[in-house]
């Protein structure tokens, strides 16, 4: 069942202030989620006034500088700043994104950051993903095969190879996955948006000789019919893929086989 | 690894709303109302089989304004669960998921479920519906 507020462990303090230093002009307030795991404390709200004069464009810039120069407790994660690791992955002004490519000038106001959504908090804008990532190992997401291997590569003509366009870029920031309430409400037992497209992809993949037990699966009634087609995921993918259409192309599949 | 007193990242206080999540909830917030408005319809056709007496009383509470303004919100449920589930049958074909297609699939929705309810109203008053 759904649980639509915070556990008490878990409920927003107010934080500290970090002023700019007086005389700066062009001042933007970055508000962001802080929470130590051993301070015994609640999480709470910090506010970083940081000089955009002297700043890069992306928040990866800003959240850097305020880790460099402002306060060094501040944790996140982070490593190519060019959205190809997804580590940066979290929710920026209402909505999940990586920090690296996500322009502090498209955002108005404050800017406000958090971690990804509804998952254990490790410190900060550390999420714990090993729910995530134990999913993802769930689809066995290698190649499985029955036919001898052959003497060179499993060759796909253009059009298979064509097939896993718009599938295989996806980075597993779980940007998606935690946009979509029903795996806010439900993220044991449904597998989500990211883990779906990529089941997907071995699905539709030529050279994957599994594509019936892939399918047999997924047919439950919560791994993968929980998508109630709600589109937070399409809507939030910072790669522009569309994982609600992946899900229906496998939901279509299911039905297919039937007949 | 103590890991039970995590606190858990803010999630709908703080997602930004949206129209695509906004028309989901609609729609299961319209199919809830509209499964009591079949309880409604069930205690009106009771009502006319139990008699004159009871059916007048039953009219007489459709019939306030508390009532039909009851029936209005009903009118427009049926409208825009009817529209949104045309909306869900082509995505269960896969298609309509491009960004773009779902806003204006989404708008248009609110626009033809607006508009089927006023003329619906308009139609029940001239055909001499109403008080």
């Amino acid at each position: 069942m759904a649980e639509f507020s915070l556990p008490k462990n878990s409920r927003i303090q107010a934080g500290r202030v970090y002023q700019a230093p007086p005389g700066t002009k062009n001042i933007r307030r970055f508000r962001i989620y802080r929470y130590a795991p051993d301070s015994g404390q609640n999480p709470r709200m910090d506010t970083y006034e940081v000089d955009m004069d002297k700043c890069g464009p992306m928040v990866l810039d800003a959240l850097l500088k305020i880790k460099n120069e402002m306060d060094t407790t501040l944790t996140l994660r982070r490593s190519c700043r060019e959205g190809i690791c997804g580590s940066c992955a979290m929710n920026i002004d209402g909505s999940n994104t990586l920090a690296c490519t996500k322009a502090c000038s498209d955002i108005k106001g404050d800017v406000q950051i958090y971690p990804l959504p509804h998952l254990p908090v490790i410190k900060d804008l550390v999420p714990d993903l090993t729910h995530f990532y134990a999913q993802y190992a769930s689809i066995k997401p290698w190649i499985r095969t029955q036919s001898p291997p052959p003497d060179r590569e499993r060759l796909q003509s253009k059009e298979e190879r064509s097939r896993l366009d718009g599938l295989y870029e996806c980075i597993l920031c779980a940007c998606c996955s935690t946009s979509c309430p029903s795996y806010w409400w439900n993220p044991e037992r449904y597998l989500g948006p990211a883990i779906l497209l990529q089941a997907y992809r071995w699905i539709v993949d030529s050279r994957d000789e599994a594509s019936g037990e892939r399918l047999d699966d997924l047919q439950d009634p919560f791994k993968l019919y929980r998508c109630h087609t709600i589109m937070n995921c399409t809507r939030t993918c910072p790669k522009g893929l569309n994982p609600a259409r992946a899900i229906a192309e496998i939901k279509k599949l299911l039905v297919e086989r039937q007949h | 690894m103590a890991t039970e007193n995590r606190p858990l990242s803010p999630h709908l206080g703080i997602y930004r709303w949206q129209i695509t999540m906004t028309m989901s909830i609609v729609h299961r917030a319209t199919g809830i109302w509209l499964s009591l408005g079949a309880l409604a319809l069930v205690y009106w056709l009771i009502a006319a089989a139990l008699g004159p007496d009871a059916y007048a009383t039953a009219q007489l509470l459709f019939g306030s304004w508390i009532g039909q303004m009851l029936l209005w919100v009903w009118v427009f449920c049926l409208f825009y669960h009817l529209c949104n589930g045309v909306r869900h049958l082509f995505w269960d074909a896969g298609l309509g998921f491009e960004i773009k297609t779902l806003y204006v699939s989404g708008y248009t929705v609110w626009v033809i479920a607006t508009a089927l309810t006023i003329l619906a109203i308009v139609l029940a008053y001239a055909s001499g519906g109403g008080p």
